[in-house]
């Protein structure tokens, strides 16, 4: 499909957008804006709100109370028949009996658009998602990663300024889903669509997003860039669902440098973090660390200025060999343990179970976030 | 990791014979349903078949079905019968279809009451249910009776004892299966199809003509057929509820049977409408088995 000449996805806004099932609040006061063109991913658990939301943005449910904008221009009392937003469902909906051409077809001949417009942009469409040869098949003669492009295809070719997507790899292997992601991230880069993609995939919403925002009870938890995210989550919460994080217990001792704090676990370990939120001496805090930040020292002189990194030292309780990696999991005593992931470079000797390991990371890479606040 | 596979699943030999096994207790278990079967029907069927071919003192002939061929009054009856199970079915079709709709998009707790009224009747004896229509149609019944303190009419019409009455109590007595196959093929039908299309800009009839209709066809095709088969043998309602003209092939049966004890020529005339009734169910089957394909795969 050519990409459309001057011609950029719409800016939408949700203010404040509710809702409630009775005394159920599935969504809670969630304002987002999405620049135009950009991939928008709103990322949650099930239950989280997350799908919800989109169908009030697509208009399969009427908010409670708030506001959807597309453009500027309120759409939330519109049917969804007359928000002009292509929508991809976790089903792919793909007509059953319809061939695939007639399936691109449909919105095409709905707008009442002439007979070889439709031929010819249905051939882009289906030329976008590399299934040109395809237009006869009925959809049952199609693997579910087909279905699934002709469903893109489908809510493609009418050229809609937004296109909303409900999990739509949720149901592909592994292999066509990392390959599917970076596809629906060229698609959308070529044709400046703006995307809202709902997923409970992390690695999905961090591969393919501008922004991503966490959702938890119907709330946003926090929004940002994927990196952003990942590197400085807001809550304990964030910071478990979205990859994964050792997180261990303790209390502020008091401040070491603007933002930064010395924080003594439960256990005795000692440690340095940047607090997530504003912390006071004397706080429970949670201490938040992600696997691939904990580094095994090997040698005593490690060339690193040791008193600035945190540092433990614990035996290898587990060690699991995961192909571009290793996972141990290092005992601490009364602190617990912690994960810590290897990568399985040349020259990096793998330890054993039962061998003593240091490691060292840096105060940067933990995060410190209040204790009762999860 | 496909050796894995391989080493926890079953190999392609312990299913065939579990599979052989399966077959076996099945068998045994459809036996008894079976034995009932052949001695109660399909060997008095094959007795029916014999006696509509045999004509004592002359051995095997065809000279009954001639006889249905020759006098034009049996060709008109299975014409009518025809006609009457054609005009039900569509009867039916038109009161049924949007019903069916009704069920398939009510939310479950009404839907469920909305089908306990429709299957209601089926707890009712027919000829029960006939006589009440009569009591409604009857001259001097309750729709006269209001059609006249209306002033929509002068005087009471006929409504029993001719077509109109037929028409009206066979429809009323099928509409159930016309519902309940139209409904199990809607109910079917993924409500993210009508999304979809509204999503793609359709409107509410844009989505229904396009997706929805298109989707319950084999709905339709299966209600029609059982409707149509089950009219073409139909008995005590047009017997109760049709005049002398209104006569269908079932009623000339009987009389072959009861009044010219003709039970050859009787024989030939059930063997027709038989013969009919299985051409009918080999369409129903196909569509029942077009449903399966139609079925959108999870």
């Amino acid at each position: 499909m050519a990409p459309a000449e001057g011609i950029t996805g719409a800016e939408v806004r949700l203010h404040e957008l509710t809702k409630t099932f009775g005394p159920v609040v599935a969504v809670e006061k969630v304002s987002v804006s999405i620049p135009s063109g950009s991939f928008f991913t709103l990322l949650g658990p099930s239950g989280s709100g997350k799908t919800t939301t989109l169908m009030m943005v697509a208009g399969f449910a009427y908010p409670t109370h708030g506001q959807v904008f597309v453009d500027g221009g309120a759409v939330t009392q519109l049917p969804p028949q007359k928000r002009d937003l292509g929508m991809v469902f976790q089903s792919y909906a793909v007509f059953p009996h319809l061939s695939v051409f007639d399936n691109v077809a449909f919105p095409l001949e709905i707008r009442k658009t002439a007979r070889p417009d439709i031929r010819r942009r249905v051939g882009e469409a289906l030329e976008l998602v590399r299934l040109t040869g395809y237009e006869r098949r009925l959809p049952r003669q199609l693997s579910g990663g087909e279905q699934q492009r002709v469903a893109l295809a489908r809510a493609l070719v009418f050229r809609p300024r937004v296109l909303l997507m409900d999990e739509p790899l949720g149901a592909l292997d592994k292999k066509l889903r990392t390959h599917m992601q970076l596809e629906l991230k060229h698609i959308q880069r070529q044709l400046h669509v703006t995307v809202i993609y709902v997923t409970h995939d992390q690695e999905e919403a961090l591969t393919m997003s501008d922004r991503v925002a966490v959702m938890r009870r119907g709330r946003i938890e926090q929004m940002g860039e994927p990196a952003e995210l990942y590197e400085a989550p807001a809550s304990r919460f964030v910071a478990d669902f979205l990859g994964e994080s050792n997180f261990i217990d303790g209390v502020v001792i008091g401040p070491r440098g603007p933002g930064r704090w010395l924080v003594r676990a439960t256990g005795g370990l000692e440690l340095q973090g940047v607090g997530a939120v504003s912390l006071a001496t004397g706080q429970a805090v949670t201490a938040a660390i992600r696997p691939e930040k904990l580094v095994p020292r090997v040698d005593e002189a490690g060339g690193r200025d040791a008193g600035a990194l945190n540092s433990c030292t614990g035996r290898v309780e587990e060690a699991i060999y995961v192909g571009d990696a290793t996972r141990y999991r290092v005992g601490l005593g009364p602190d617990g343990g912690l994960t810590v992931k290897v990568p399985n470079r040349l020259g990096l000797a793998r330890a054993r179970e039962g061998d003593r390991l240091a490691l060292v990371w840096s105060p940067e890479e933990t995060r410190l976030f209040a204790r009762d606040d999860s | 990791m496909s050796e894995a596979r391989a080493a926890a699943d079953p190999t392609a030999d312990d299913l065939l014979a579990r599979e052989r096994r399966d077959a076996v207790r099945y068998l045994l278990l459809l036996l008894p349903a079976l034995l009932v079967l052949l001695a109660l029907f399909v060997y008095p069927l094959l007795g029916l078949v014999d006696r509509s071919v045999y004509r004592p003192r002359v051995g095997y002939t065809l000279d009954y079905y001639v006889q249905v061929w020759r006098v034009p009054v049996y060709l008109h009856v299975i014409w009518r019968t025809f006609r009457i199970s054609a005009l039900v079915t569509i009867i039916c079709l038109a009161l049924g279809y949007p019903l069916a709709y009704l069920l398939a998009t009510l939310r479950p707790r009404v839907a469920r009451l909305v089908m306990i009224v429709v299957v209601l009747p089926f707890f009712t004896s027919i000829i029960v249910r006939t006589y009440a229509w009569m009591v409604l149609l009857g001259m001097n019944g309750v729709v006269n009776q209001g059609l006249t303190w209306l002033g929509l009419v002068a005087a009471p019409v006929p409504l029993l004892y001719n077509q109109g009455g037929v028409l009206i109590g066979m429809s009323y007595v099928l509409l159930p299966y016309m519902i309940l196959t139209v409904y199990s093929v809607m109910r079917g039908i993924d409500p993210g199809f009508v999304r979809a299309a509204h999503s793609l800009g359709a409107s509410r009839w844009q989505a229904f003509r396009r997706v929805f209709l298109p989707l319950s066809l084999p709905g339709i095709a299966g209600g029609t057929l059982l409707v149509f088969i089950l009219s073409l043998g139909f008995f005590i309602t047009p017997a109760l509820m049709g005049g002398p003209p209104d006569v269908m092939i079932a009623m000339l049966i009987e009389r072959e049977v009861e009044f010219t004890l003709n039970w050859a020529f009787a024989s030939a005339l059930a063997v027709i409408l038989l013969v009919l009734t299985l051409i009918g169910f080999a369409g129903y089957n196909r569509i029942v088995r077009l449903e399966r394909i139609f079925e959108a795969r999870a």
